[in-house]
């Protein structure tokens, strides 16, 4: 359903990426991990109309969508989440998942039933009536899933979902992304949480320096020599290749 | 929840009933014309509201649209004899569609904050000195409404315009309260909040702000129409004022930004600290200084307005209860 090919975006003399290619359907979850500053964000950002690269095509469900402003991109069905959580602040729980129930209808106690229902399959269907703006990191992360699932997506994005958060937040949002999938909604995410990727992922590309240099199953790209030297380092390959000389 | 919307209803019905009953209890021409003035104040900072309260667009020249509406007006009615209902009807549409050109070019080029509130300023200014220089608003002389006695929209007594500019405050409350409960409002709350994810959640934002800031212009030229046709005349200071634009913002910020009832509370207050300050000096520019310090006081301790405060004292006998 999502085809990338050859996207590229520069920003002065570093290329964010360079000539990534991912494509993905609609029932498996595919991880896009690599190291910090490997491009992940910038490539999500291409992918869904924020920035707009410098060369390559994104094609979703057989439509050239690049370059499309964001919102539109949106409203066909491809949604993503921010990594740093954007909750809008001055909003209730409820309020803010209805903004996203309103992609669908204009009808206000219809996206108000949409949005109890859509708040309930993320679990916080007990934090309706809070101030987004006190909501702890791990309910801020659910609220970003909520409003994007709220806009009926074909396709989520899911930008860091789980970055700090504890363990056992990790695995009741690991579910939650898992019951979504299921539900018959793709889904692309990008990650720094193995236990998340491990626990969800079929596909993984790895993204280092803005390319992808493998693709595959999980635990077969875990153990590719070009991802273990581009996550260690090409210093610890250069101590290995001292080692093999003395 | 429940008790509070049970509550609303008879301080709303208490409300409606003073300002009805005012000009019954308070006759004097100078203090309904007070009444008038105040009503007259919410309504333009409503229409202020609808785009600097609730989508977060920070206007500094909503003169701009309150002056178009109120040229609109005169040129209408005095050059080509309109029938001043009508010609009314059409200085709403002139502000509004001055609401759609300026939120057009200002928005398709990204000017957010401060540097939007600087574009917005420019404009009205710009506009004034069109206004004094082009032949057909007669530049710095002015358009003078022939009196005429029963002649529609003039005002003989000073209740009349009371009550039409109390149905307008209404209208606008309505307008208010309806960006409270529809989609529409939810987006520009949502864009003044954040617009990276309203965008991602498949909001237009350029359209809705513009939307927004038509129909802002078209609540401003509505008041300049009406404003003619109380004061008969219109000059291009009386138009294109600073002092206008800041007034509307004023009494919003004053109020509560962003709520259905803010400037009506706001422009209340400031028109009452006017009477006030008046009475204890005679030096024109104090209120103005007032006005300034409780801007600055309003901006640091409270936000949220005076809205907010009752918010507050609530939340408070909550907790000693």
């Amino acid at each position: 359903m999502l085809e990338v090919t050859q996207l590229s975006k520069r920003y002065g003399g570093l290329r964010a990426i360079d000539g990534a290619s991912l494509s993905l359907s609609k029932d498996r979850i595919v991880a896009l991990i690599g190291p910090n500053g490997a491009g992940k964000t910038t490539l999500f950002a291409a992918i869904s109309g924020f920035v707009k690269p410098d060369s390559g095509t994104v094609v979703f469900n057989g439509e050239n969508i690049t370059a499309t402003p964001p919102h539109a991109i949106s409203r066909k069905g491809l949604v993503r989440t921010f990594q740093i959580t954007q909750p809008f602040m001055r909003l209730s729980v409820l309020e803010n998942i209805m903004v996203g129930a309103y992609a669908t209808t204009a009808n206000r106690r219809l996206a108000r039933d949409k949005a109890v229902e859509i708040a309930s399959r993320v679990g916080m269907e007990h934090l309706l009536d809070m101030d987004s703006s006190g909501l702890t990191v791990a309910a801020r992360k659910r609220l970003e899933l909520a409003r994007a699932l709220a806009t009926d997506p074909q396709l989520l994005l899911l930008d860091e979902v789980m970055a700090g958060l504890n363990p056992t937040e990790v695995a009741e949002i690991v579910e939650i992304v898992k019951k979504i999938q299921e539900s018959g909604i793709g889904i692309l995410l990008t990650e720094h949480v193995m236990q998340a990727v491990v626990a969800l992922a079929d596909d993984a590309y790895v993204l280092n320096n803005g390319r992808v240099i493998a693709h595959g199953a999980l635990s077969v790209v875990m153990r590719d020599p070009a991802v273990i030297e581009a996550y260690l380092g090409e210093d610890t390959a250069h101590l290995d290749a001292g080692d093999a000389h003395a | 929840m429940a008790s509070a919307t049970r509550l609303k209803l008879p301080l709303l019905l208490a409300l409606l009933a003073a300002v009805l009953l005012y000009p019954w209890i308070f006759t004097s021409n100078y203090a309904v014309n007070w009444g008038m003035l105040v009503l007259f104040t919410a309504f333009l900072g409503q229409s202020w509201n609808v785009s600097g309260g609730f989508a977060g667009q920070m206007s500094f020249g909503h003169a701009a649209f309150f002056g178009t509406g109120a040229y609109a007006y005169s040129i209408l009615v005095v050059s080509y004899g309109i029938n001043p209902w009508l010609a009314w009807l059409l200085a709403m549409v002139a502000g509004g569609a001055m609401g759609a050109m300026i939120g057009f070019l200002s928005f398709r080029f990204g000017l957010k904050g401060s540097y939007f509130a600087l574009i917005t300023l420019a404009f009205a200014e710009f506009l004034r000195v069109m206004a004094d220089s082009v032949s057909f608003t007669q530049g710095g002389l002015g358009i003078l409404i022939p009196l005429q006695s029963g002649a529609p929209m003039q005002f003989e007594h000073a209740w009349e315009s009371y009550y039409l500019a109390a149905a307008m405050c209404l209208v606008a409350v309505l307008i208010a309260a309806g960006l409270k409960y529809t989609r529409f409002g939810a987006r520009l709350v949502a864009i003044r909040d954040n617009e990276s994810a309203a965008m991602a959640l498949g909001i237009d934002i350029f359209r809705q702000k513009v939307l927004c800031l038509t129909l802002s212009g078209a609540m401003a030229g509505a008041g300049g129409g009406f404003y003619v046709s109380k004061y008969l005349y219109v000059d291009p200071h009386i138009a294109y004022n600073l002092g206008r634009s800041v007034e509307m913002l004023l009494v919003t910020m004053v109020g509560g930004a962003g709520t259905v009832f803010g400037p009506l509370w706001g422009a209340a207050a400031i028109g009452a600290l006017g009477e006030l300050t008046r009475s204890l000096s005679q030096s024109p520019g104090l209120s103005l200084v007032v006005y300034g310090v409780i801007l600055i006081a309003i901006v640091a301790f409270l936000p949220g307005g005076l809205t907010s405060m009752l918010g507050l004292l609530r939340k408070r006998c909550r907790h000693h209860a």
